[in-house]
C-alpha cells in the first residue's frame, strides 16, 4: 500500500511538473466518457438520415454540420470513439498478450526460443509496417476483429523486443534465484515472478503505441478496409468526406479527422508521461 | 569494403527468404476455399476444381511452396482477377509514380527536418527547440490522409494554387517519352520546361503531406545527436581553436551527428513507404499503393499479394544501401569489417 502512495505522489509530482501530461489525462477522460456514454449524450441519431438537410455547414442545430445523407456529423464522431477506442484497446492488449509473453519467454530461456522468437520479430519488421497490415487483413477477411488482430502483429516485433531485454536483465537477478531455490518451476518463475516486474515497462509501450494502433487502424478503415458503411467511425467517416472537400464542404471529413489527431495527441502524450511516472531515468 | 558490402548482403538473405514465406503463408490463409475465391463467385464446382488443380491448390503445402518460389523466380505475381492483366507488369508499369512521390516526400521532408533539428539543437529551450518539439509531435499525431485533405481543400479549393488532386498529370498535358519514369526527370531530358512545371505542381501537395507525416523521426534524431556531439571534445577543441560558430557546426559537428540519423531512415521508409498508400488515395496518385486499394475493394488477392512482396522487397533493399551507405561513410564501420 505504501508502493501504491508512494506512486501516487510521484504521478502526482509528475502532472505537477508538467502540466501537459495533466490536460492530455483531462482529455483522456473526455474520450473514455464518450466512448462509455456516447451513445447516450448525442443530441441527434447517428444512422438516421435526412436528405433535406444533407450537406448543411455547421450550424447550432447541427454543431458539425451534416453529411451527404443528413446524418449529423457531430453526432456520429461521438458515438465513433467507442470503436475506434475499442480497436486501438483491443489490439494493444493482444500485442502485450502475445509481444510480451513471447519477449519475456525468448529472454528468460535464451537459445532456440530465444532466436524463433527474434526471427519472427525481424520477418515482421522487414515489411513496411502498414503495408503488412494491408496484406493481413486482405488475407484474413475485411472485419474489424481482423484489423485488431493486424495492428497486434505490427506491432510485436517493439513488444517482444522491450519485454526480452528486460526479461534477459532479470534472469540472474536475486529474487530469481531465490524463487528457483525455494523450488518454483521455470514456468512459475516466468509467469509469477519476471512478468510482474516486466509489467511497467510493457505498460508504458502499451499506451505509447495506443496512438499508433489508433492511426493504423484509422488508416486501414480509409482504404475500405475493416469497417463498413454506414458504421460511425472516424477513418472511414473521413473517407467519406474526402469526395466533398474539392467541392467545399469541409466540415465532413475535418471534423472526424480533427478527433482522430486529437485522440492520437492525448495518447502520445499521456504515453510520454507514463514513462516519466514509471521511469523516471528515460525522461528526454 | 568490397567485404562489408558482402556481409550486409548475406544479412539481408534471411529478410527475404522471411518476407517470401510471410506472402506465401497469407495467400493461404484466405478465407474459405482459396480455389473458389480465385474462381470467382459466379463459378460452378467444376470451374473450381479446375482452378484448383491449375493453381496447384491440391498439391500439399511444400509443394506449393517450390511453385510460388518458382513463379517468383520468373518474375510472375499471378494475374488480376478483374482485368486478367499479369500483375507484375502492371506493378512495373506504376512504381515510377510511387518512386518519384516518396523520395520527393523524403526531400521535402529532410529539407525541413534537418535544419530545423539543428537550430534547435544549437539553441536549446529557445523558441526554435519548442517549435521543433511541437512540430514533432503534431507530426506524427496527425493522419496522413487528413493532412493531405486538408492541404487540398487550402490550397486547391480556398486558395486555387494547386492544381486538382487527380493524377500525376494535369490532362490537357500528356506524360513524357519514359527514360526513368519520374516525370520530372524525363521533362527536363525532353528539354519541356512547362511539362516540368506541370508535373512539379501536381506532385507538391502529396510530397509536402508525406514530408510532413515523416520528418518528426528524423527531425527528433537530428536534434538528439546534435546535441551529443555538440557537448563532444573534438567540438570544444575546434571552438577553443577559434573556429568561427558557423565552421565548427557545419564542418564539424553536423558531419558527425548526420550519422545516426542516416540509421534512422530506415524507420522513415518504413513510415513512408505506408504512408504512401494512404496518400495515393486522398490524391487518385496512379502508383502502385492505389492499384492495392482499388484490388482491395475489388477483393482481388493476387494485385495485393504482389504490391505487398513488391513493397517489403523495396524495402528490404533500402535498409541494405542505408546499411552500406552508412559503411561508406563512416570509416570505423570499414575497419570492423
Amino acid at each position: 500500500m505504501t508502493a501504491l502512495a508512494a506512486t501516487v505522489r510521484h504521478a502526482r509530482y509528475v502532472m505537477g511538473e508538467n502540466p501537459v501530461t495533466g490536460f492530455a489525462f483531462a482529455l483522456f477522460v473526455l474520450i473514455v466518457i464518450a466512448a462509455a456514454f456516447g451513445p447516450y449524450l448525442v443530441p441527434h441519431d447517428p444512422f438516421a438520415s435526412d436528405t433535406i438537410v444533407a450537406l448543411k455547414p455547421p450550424s447550432l442545430r447541427h454543431w458539425f454540420g451534416t453529411d451527404q445523407l443528413g446524418r449529423d456529423v457531430f453526432s456520429r464522431v461521438i458515438v465513433a470513439t467507442r470503436l475506434d477506442f475499442f480497436i486501438a484497446i483491443a489490439s494493444v492488449v493482444l500485442v502485450f498478450l502475445m509481444g510480451g509473453l513471447a519477449g519475456v519467454a525468448a529472454g528468460y530461456f535464451g537459445g532456440w526460443t530465444d532466436r524463433i522468437v527474434g526471427r519472427i520479430a525481424d520477418t515482421i519488421m522487414a515489411f513496411p509496417l502498414f503495408v503488412l497490415a494491408m496484406g493481413i487483413v486482405a488475407a484474413l477477411g475485411n472485419t474489424v476483429q481482423n484489423i485488431v488482430i493486424a495492428t497486434a502483429i505490427v506491432n510485436f516485433p517493439l513488444y517482444a523486443r522491450v519485454a526480452r531485454a528486460e526479461a534477459n536483465v532479470r534472469r540472474e537477478a536475486g529474487f530469481v534465484e531465490a524463487a528457483r531455490l525455494s523450488g518454483n518451476s521455470e514456468f512459475r518463475i516466468v509467469g509469477f515472478h519476471v512478468l510482474p516486474n516486466v509489467f511497467p515497462i510493457l505498460a508504458v509501450q502499451m499506451s505509447l503505441t495506443m496512438g499508433y494502433a489508433i492511426l493504423n487502424a484509422a488508416g486501414l478503415s480509409f482504404i475500405g478496409l475493416g469497417v463498413r458503411p454506414p458504421t460511425a467511425e472516424w477513418g472511414i467517416m473521413v473517407a467519406e468526406g474526402a469526395a466533398f472537400i474539392v467541392s467545399g464542404e469541409w466540415w465532413i471529413a475535418l471534423f472526424p479527422g480533427a478527433a482522430l489527431m486529437i485522440a492520437v495527441f492525448c495518447f502520445n502524450l499521456l504515453g510520454d508521461g507514463l514513462r516519466d511516472i514509471v521511469d523516471p531515468r528515460r525522461r528526454t | 569494403m568490397g567485404n562489408l558490402i558482402l556481409k550486409r548482403l548475406l544479412l539481408a538473405v534471411p529478410s527475404l527468404i522471411g518476407v517470401v514465406i510471410v506472402t506465401f503463408l497469407l495467400t493461404r490463409a484466405l478465407p474459405g476455399d482459396p480455389a473458389a475465391y480465385f474462381a470467382g463467385p459466379a463459378a460452378t464446382a467444376e470451374a473450381v476444381e479446375e482452378i484448383r488443380v491449375k493453381l496447384g491448390l491440391d498439391q500439399p503445402l511444400i509443394v506449393q511452396f517450390v511453385r510460388y518460389i518458382g513463379d517468383l523466380s520468373h518474375g510472375d505475381l499471378g494475374s488480376s482477377l478483374t482485368t486478367g492483366q499479369p500483375v507484375a507488369a502492371e506493378i512495373k508499369r506504376r512504381l515510377p509514380a510511387s518512386a518519384e512521390l516518396t523520395l520527393l516526400g523524403l526531400l521535402v521532408s529532410m529539407a525541413i527536418a534537418v535544419p530545423l533539428g539543428i537550430l534547435a539543437a544549437t539553441q536549446p529551450g529557445s523558441l526554435i527547440d519548442h517549435a521543433c518539439r511541437v512540430v514533432t509531435t503534431a507530426g506524427v499525431s496527425l493522419p496522413v490522409f487528413f493532412t493531405g485533405l486538408i492541404l487540398i481543400y487550402v490550397f486547391y479549393y480556398k486558395l486555387g494554387w494547386a492544381p486538382a488532386p487527380l493524377g500525376r498529370l494535369d490532362i490537357f498535358f500528356s506524360p513524357p517519352p519514359q527514360v526513368t519514369g519520374f516525370y520530372l526527370i524525363d521533362s527536363l531530358i525532353a528539354g519541356n520546361g512547362a511539362l516540368f512545371v506541370a508535373s512539379l505542381k501536381q506532385l507538391i501537395l502529396p510530397a509536402l503531406t508525406l514530408g510532413i507525416f515523416s520528418l518528426a523521426p528524423i527531425a527528433r534524431m537530428t536534434r538528439a545527436s546534435m546535441l551529443a556531439v555538440l557537448s563532444s571534445d573534438f567540438v570544444r577543441s575546434a571552438r577553443a581553436s577559434g573556429l568561427s560558430s558557423f565552421t565548427v557546426v557545419v564542418t564539424y559537428a553536423f558531419r558527425n551527428a548526420m550519422l545516426p540519423v542516416i540509421t534512422t531512415l530506415g524507420m522513415v521508409f518504413s513510415f513512408l513507404l505506408g504512408a504512401n498508400v494512404l496518400v495515393e488515395k486522398v490524391f487518385a496518385w496512379p502508383g502502385i499503393g492505389s492499384f492495392a486499394v482499388e484490388a482491395l475493394i475489388a477483393s482481388d488477392f493476387a494485385p495485393v499479394q504482389g504490391f505487398v512482396l513488391t513493397m517489403a522487397i523495396m524495402y528490404v533493399a533500402l535498409n541494405l544501401i542505408i546499411d552500406i551507405l552508412y559503411g561508406l561513410i563512416d570509416p570505423r564501420m570499414r575497419l570492423e569489417a
